[in-house]
């Protein structure tokens, strides 16, 4: 049942729902993987003929937007994009209304994009329709932790024991703490990197295991996986760190690549500045995988959005 | 007005054969206790008061006590009525136990006049239980031109504040607590540097980060009760109230002023004692305030400063919104929680039976503690010449709390549907029964 907006109560999220990696099970992650080595989005498979999918965009997207919406209509189902600019959210509607809005006009499932943590479960607590968390605020974007795992998994036997070292604004950043969840349940070992601003201590109570440094060389050395994070210039400012500093600190660069395993690949979820968190040589170095992972996007929404409809077969 | 006629009908009511717990007094013994014309008359071993009453409270086997006050809470009048009226609150207040409530002024508008004092407490507006409003410290509470405190005084105010919105310079401060030592008010402060929370919507910590929420430090509280406290002991008899304290860290700063002999005193919230930040959940708004909630240590800090004294009165800080204030995007969502329906079991249930706290504490900590806070006269003892007021509570009664069953006009609480023990009994207000429980 739908709760009206008089109450507190509040429902379960609809089955297929995918709010966080946090309390995904094990079983349901390996299954969404699995699943997604399955799908190919060359060749329309008609599993979800006459669903209708919502984008529900409140940010900018490029990568999972467009991705999420050919991953839905490779699966053969219709997509509507709604997004603040240009809709009733502009007007004033809050979210629940927006939800209660697009379930009546016959949304199957929701995909949302918010600016605010937590904005994805306000919304599946009140609907009985499937809500798929593609990205809120600081806290989770648990599709790209899935395609991240997968993009690993092609170039790595599996997680346990993987040094995995993730490098830049922590802080900010949802693909963390989906990516901390997600690596440190199978075993791979991860260590944090930036200035405090960035990488505060607290960053170590995420998950068990967690390291802390301050050096990338200390990051780098024995590295299996790098993920880089963007910089956005506009957080720079007002902390002590200056753009130079960062660079000279923190830069993804060809030489500090050699320190990690001569095998270790380079993520990030984009989009990238080059010259900021990483220089063109590495982005576009061997070791790159930066443009896989968006590729992989395809196949692995194509399995959540499988799984969301109830047709994961 | 039938209020009189009222009052005539109960003109005299016999309390008879209850526990009385009245620390003021240091009475902790059966006895019998009679009220008259909205005083107390007579106080005096079972059976052995002299004066006839019209009615008899048969009060075996619980405990009565002086009415309880509640120092911190938001009635939302003026301007606010959907979220909670005075008449609502105050049906909430004596369904909660509390016979006084001292109201904040950041309401729309603000009470920064004495006709707002006034209005605040016209019998008109139908209040239930007594009314104390505390007036703004600042115009408009904007922290640039103090209110005139006399003024406030004369109409009724018991203290100020800019409640919500702290006084951070130094010299408006200043100036608040000079002019509240020559008039004997106390000045209120919910203590939070503003700079340092902007955006932040919960406790700062693992969880906070967990959820990817910005989170508000400890220090954001305590340094402004450390500048306060200091500012208290270098102004000759100002007075010092610290609001809703809720950080281990601003609890040693009110210890160093009262150790100093400064007229520092301070209040705790029923939420801050029974409840952490990790509780916030999968984004609960119900468990969303300010001052938020904290960590096991702060909480633990809380709880030693309860039982040794250093903390003066619970006080609600009962924060009414609407639900279409609540359900929405938790940073988005108002800060507060209604509470005085909750307060007296949550002291039961969490500090007396949980953490030993004794009762006598706990009715110290609802009576003479907060009436000494704002000089409440005649209130929180059962002495003769008392008003009469009077809570009686069955501490062993256990019962489930319903929010929809809730007098205030909001439902946003995080404690519907607990358990508790310790359950209010009636509440009389000079003399006259306003809630009876079942």
């Amino acid at each position: 049942m739908i709760h009206g907006l008089h109450s507190y109560a509040m429902n379960k999220p609809a089955r297929g729902s995918l709010l966080g990696i946090e309390h995904l099970e094990d079983k349901e992650i390996l299954g969404l993987l699995k699943l997604a080595r399955r799908m190919n989005p060359l060749k329309v498979r008609p599993l979800l003929r006459n669903k209708r999918i919502v984008l529900l965009f409140y940010e900018a997207s490029t990568r999972t937007r467009s991705s999420f919406e050919i991953a839905a209509k490779s699966l053969g189902a219709i997509t509507t994009l709604v997004q603040s600019s240009g809709s009733s959210i502009e007007k004033g509607e809050s979210l629940l209304d927006t939800g209660y809005t697009l379930r009546a006009v016959g949304a199957d499932a929701i995909v949302i994009r918010h600016p605010a943590a937590g904005a994805p479960h306000l919304m599946a607590k009140h609907l009985d329709i499937p809500v798929i968390n593609a990205g809120d605020g600081m806290h989770e974007h648990p599709s790209q932790a899935l395609l991240d795992a997968f993009t690993i998994l092609k170039h790595k036997k599996s997680f346990k024991g993987l040094q995995v070292a993730i490098i830049g604004d922590i802080f900010h950043s949802r693909v963390t703490r989906s990516n901390c969840h997600l690596l440190a349940r199978f075993g791979a070992k991860i260590t944090l990197c930036g200035p405090p601003e960035f990488v505060p201590e607290v960053s170590s109570t995420l998950v068990p295991g967690l390291r802390v440094t301050r050096h990338i060389e200390d990051a780098l050395r024995g590295a299996d996986v790098i993920m880089l994070l963007r910089l956005q210039k506009e957080r720079l400012a007002g902390q002590k760190i200056s753009q130079q500093d960062y660079i000279a600190r923190y830069q993804m660069t060809a030489a500090r690549l050699k320190l990690a395993r001569r095998d270790a690949i380079v993520m990030h979820p984009g989009p990238i500045i080059r010259g900021l968190e990483l220089t063109a040589e590495v982005a576009d170095g061997p070791q790159s995988v930066i443009v896989d992972e968006v590729r992989n996007g395809v196949p692995v929404r194509m399995a959540i959005l499988a799984r969301a409809l109830g047709k994961a077969k | 007005m039938s209020a009189k006629n009222q009052k005539r009908e109960t003109a005299s009511l016999l309390i008879k054969g209850g526990h009385v717990i009245d620390p003021a007094e240091k009475i902790n013994a059966l006895m019998d206790i009679l009220l008259r014309d909205g005083r107390v008359a007579e106080i005096a071993l079972p059976k052995k008061v002299r004066g006839g009453a019209d009615e008899t409270f048969d009060a075996r086997g619980l405990i009565v006590a002086p009415g309880f006050i509640d120092l911190h809470v938001h009635l939302r009048e003026p301007g606010q009525g959907y979220k909670e009226t005075i008449a609502s609150g105050t049906a909430a207040a004596a369904a909660g136990g509390f016979t006084s409530v001292c109201t904040m002024p950041n309401t729309a508008p603000v009470v920064d006049t004495d006709e707002w004092v006034r209005w605040l407490r016209d019998p008109e507006r139908g209040a239930v239980v007594n009314v104390f409003p505390i007036a703004a410290a600042t115009r408009n509470s904007r922290g640039a031109t103090l209110t005139d405190f006399a003024a406030l005084q004369r109409a009724g105010a018991v203290a100020v504040t800019d409640d919500g919105k702290p006084i951070l310079d130094d010299d408006i401060m200043r100036a608040a607590l000079r002019l509240g030592a020559e008039l004997n008010l106390p000045v209120v402060q919910h203590a939070e540097d503003t700079r340092l929370t902007e955006s932040c919507s919960m406790n700062e910590g693992p969880t906070s980060f967990r959820l990817g929420l910005r989170g508000m430090s400890a220090a954001a509280e305590a340094n402004v009760v450390d500048r306060d406290v200091t500012l208290a002991q270098q102004i000759r008899e100002s007075r010092l109230h610290v609001a809703h304290l809720s950080t281990s860290d601003a609890l040693k700063a009110v210890r160093r002023g009262k150790r100093a002999k400064a007229r520092v005193t301070c209040e705790v919230t029923p939420h801050h004692f029974t409840l952490l930040d990790e509780n916030v959940g999968e984004y609960d708004t119900c468990y969303k305030m300010n001052p938020p909630l904290r960590s096991a240590s702060d909480r633990e800090a809380i709880l030693v400063a309860l039982a040794d004294g250093t903390v003066d009165a619970i006080a609600t800080d009962h924060a009414p919104h609407a639900t279409h204030e609540k359900q929405v995007e938790f940073e988005r969502a108002a800060f507060g929680i209604t509470g005085l329906e909750t307060a007296v079991a949550l002291a039961i249930t969490s500090l007396h039976r949980d953490h030993k706290v004794p009762l006598t504490r706990i009715v110290e900590l609802f009576t003479a503690g907060p009436a000494r806070v704002f000089d409440l006269r005649g209130r929180g003892s059962l002495a003769r010449g008392s008003f009469a007021d009077v809570t009686i509570f069955d501490p062993k009664k256990r019962w489930t709390f319903d929010a929809a069953k809730s007098q205030s006009l909001s439902h946003n609480t995080p404690f519907d549907g607990r358990q508790f023990v310790g359950k209010v009994m009636a509440t009389i207000v000079g003399g006259k029964v306003v809630y009876r429980g079942d």
